[in-house]
């Protein structure tokens, strides 16, 4: 988990085609605003733009955040705990 | 076209019986060819009932063929095969022969068209599954294999018991649509249920499977739970209680994948999330969502099977490493598992172009179009939940990460070509799914495009911020980090629970058992000894005593007669006078009476 400056160049690189790569991303979304393009959407919310990103990214984000600061609290035990 | 196809399941099972007695390279052409003889016999299967006998008045159906049971037969064939190539390395012959034991009942409880064939073969499942694990013959595989093993009589005899109570209502051991209305129905559903690891009764699962084998985990991957979406399909379409059962499978277990450091661990508590899917689709019952959970059954043996090769592969050869604490930085050394892994990680998040992305959505889809908007959330979280915890953590923590200075070489040639092989077909799955998967699809619905330019930057954007959150979380440093630990699940109210179980009943049972003692053993019993012993010659005495005084014996002369008719009775021994005597009164009794 060390500074981004410490990671070998390809990881840099890689890292930076994926935040472009959600850019345009994000960008292709919004040019869907337009009413004429059909989403086939059959709920409303899969209209809004960038809904997909938000949604992933949020969903990780609370994803490690229980599993670290709640369930592992909870249930993380040392690797001998069923030997005793 | 053969007019009289044989038994797939009989060919593996029986023909599985030589695979002891056989070495080496014959061994190896001989394990090819079993499911190579049944594929050409499936192939020639039409839909029908064959191979019924007759038992107790029941009709035995050992070939229940329609589009349901062909399209299992099919993919549980073909990954027998890729299992085959994949374990082709290992000597043991238990293991080999394991593998068909357990690949042959799962093709019969698919191919049974009544409860008593269908629920032998279940069992046999269960015995396969066990061995794969006790194979491994580690103390931790043997404590794991009788879990195994007791989890699942359990859920048998519930299942039996279910099985027997719906016989004797409805007077059909047929296995049709069962529907939850009575009492065997709710044992069945939950005997299903034991093996379909639903959530709390999940944990036989995740506690087994990193156990087993590096190999015996591809069979175990495919069989037990598709056997178990197979029977909810045929008995509970449409159930809707297993909406949320399924809801409950594909969200929970990605909270402990993302804290597991036991990579097989990980796939485990990930092939649970997959199933969730399945179960919704067969809980929504719609057309569409049952052949997505069908569609969703082929795919995912496919890229499970191909991500536990590659982690397995791993373990081979850096000698049995499998948890992210001790992997990492392999890619350099073994680059095609590396492709191979991230195939299938690619496969199971549903990229598009990759299997997952055409079976999938079709669930999602069917979830959309009947309104079932929170299930349809939560599925969505669930699809990004899986990219984050087996589609990255996966390949991430073996191939990259950081440097864990192991050196080895590629996997062997055996396993490249099973895993080159599965990873092809996950490709072309994703890529031709019309012309590979879609034409097995069994029930009647509309025809589903998944590349529509909608889904496919929907689903790619989901991806896409997926993969954002999971770099700006590691390289924040709030992901995580890999902690060499168990995380406690629901098995732990058996091993646990099964400890302080022992200690409560030694102590209540023993103390029980120590107040008995003395209240009986020792009081009582030995009362009883003492009055049988001292008894009669009190009595005796008691009734002579008045006799001798009366007969002027003088007191120091009773005293000896006293103590000789003392010894007399307790050592049962009389002059033959009193014998004789008694006798004769006894006689007199039996006589008048």
């Amino acid at each position: 988990m060390s500074d981004s400056s410490h990671r070998p160049k390809s990881a840099r690189r890689i890292v930076a085609a994926l935040f472009i790569t959600c850019g345009i991303g994000v960008l292709l979304d919004f040019l869907f605003l337009s009413e004429s393009f059909d989403k086939h959407a059959l709920f409303e919310w899969e209209n809004w733009p960038g809904f997909y990103a938000v949604y992933g990214f949020v969903a990780c984000v609370l994803l490690v955040l229980v599993s670290k600061y709640v369930l592992r609290p909870l249930v993380m035990r040392d690797e001998d705990y069923y030997d005793e | 076209m053969m007019s009289n196809p044989l038994p797939p399941q009989f060919i593996i099972l029986l023909g599985g019986l030589l695979i002891p007695f056989l070495k080496g390279k014959a061994r190896l052409v001989y394990m090819l060819a079993l499911p190579a003889f049944a594929f050409f016999n499936y192939l020639s299967l039409e839909e029908g009932i064959y191979w019924t006998s007759s038992f107790m008045n029941f009709e035995l159906v050992f070939g229940r063929v329609d589009k349901i049971s062909l399209i299992f037969i099919n993919v549980f064939i073909i990954v027998t095969a890729i299992a085959v190539i994949y374990n082709s390395h290992v000597k043991e012959r238990l293991e080999h022969f394991s593998g068909f034991l357990y690949a042959g009942s799962a093709m019969g409880v698919i191919l049974a068209g009544d409860l008593i064939t269908f629920f032998v073969f279940w069992e046999l499942l269960t015995v396969g599954a066990a061995f794969l694990i006790l194979v491994r013959k580690s103390a931790t595989s043997m404590g794991a294999a009788l879990r195994y093993l007791l989890v699942h009589v359990l859920g048998g005899l519930i299942l039996l018991a279910g099985i027997i109570l719906h016989i004797n209502e409805t007077g059909s051991a047929a296995f049709t649509a069962i529907g939850l209305d009575s009492v065997a129905s709710y044992l069945i559903f939950f005997g299903f249920g034991v093996n379909c690891a639903w959530p709390i009764l999940h944990s036989w699962l995740s506690d087994s499977y990193p156990e087993s084998t590096v190999g015996g985990i591809v069979f175990m991957a495919t069989f037990t739970t598709k056997a178990a979406i197979y029977a909810l399909m045929r008995g509970f379409p449409g159930e809707p209680s297993l909406i949320w059962i399924g809801v409950g499978m594909a969200t929970f277990p990605i909270f402990y994948a993302v804290i597991e450091n036991d990579l097989r661990r990980v796939l485990a508590y990930s092939l649970i999330n997959q199933v969730g899917f399945m179960v919704v689709g067969i809980g929504i019952g719609t057309g569409l969502s049952m052949n997505g959970s069908a569609a969703h059954v082929y795919s995912d043996i496919l890229f499970k099977g191909l991500l536990f090769m590659s982690v397995g592969a791993v373990m081979h050869q850096t000698g049995g490493k499998a948890k992210a604490t001790e992997l990492g930085g392999l890619f350099r050394c073994m680059p095609f598992t590396g492709v191979c892994c991230i195939i299938g990680a690619a496969s199971i998040s549903a990229f598009p172009l990759f299997s997952g992305f055409v079976s999938k959505s079709i669930i999602m889809t069917a979830a959309a179009e009947g309104h079932h908007a929170i299930v349809w959330l939560a599925l969505l979280f669930a699809s990004a939940g899986v990219f984050h915890h087996a589609g990255i953590k996966i390949p991430f923590f073996v191939f990259f990460s950081h440097d864990s200075g192991i050196r080895v070489k590629e996997a062997p040639m055996n396993m490249r070509i099973a895993m080159g092989i599965t990873a092809v077909a996950c490709i072309a799955i994703g890529i031709f799914p019309n012309q590979t998967i879609y034409p097995l699809l069994p029930f009647d619905a509309p025809a589903y495009h998944p590349y529509t330019f909608a889904h496919i930057m929907a689903q790619s954007l989901l991806l896409l911020f997926s993969a954002l959150a999971f770099t700006l979380l590691l390289t924040g440093g709030i992901y995580p980090a890999e902690i060499r630990s168990v995380n406690i699940d629901s098995d732990w109210f058996y091993r646990k629970g099964g400890k302080w179980a022992y200690i409560l009943f030694d102590r209540t049972l023993n103390s029980l058992n120590a107040v008995a003692h003395k209240l009986l053993i020792a009081g009582t019993v030995s009362k009883l000894c003492q009055i049988a012993k001292e008894g009669p010659a009190y009595i005796l005495t008691a009734l002579l005593t008045p006799i001798w005084e009366l007969s002027g014996t003088p007191p120091d002369q009773r005293e000896k007669l006293r103590e000789s008719l003392n010894e007399n009775i307790q050592n049962g021994v009389f002059p033959i006078g009193i014998t004789a005597c008694l006798s004769v009164v006894l006689l007199g009794i039996l006589f008048f009476f």
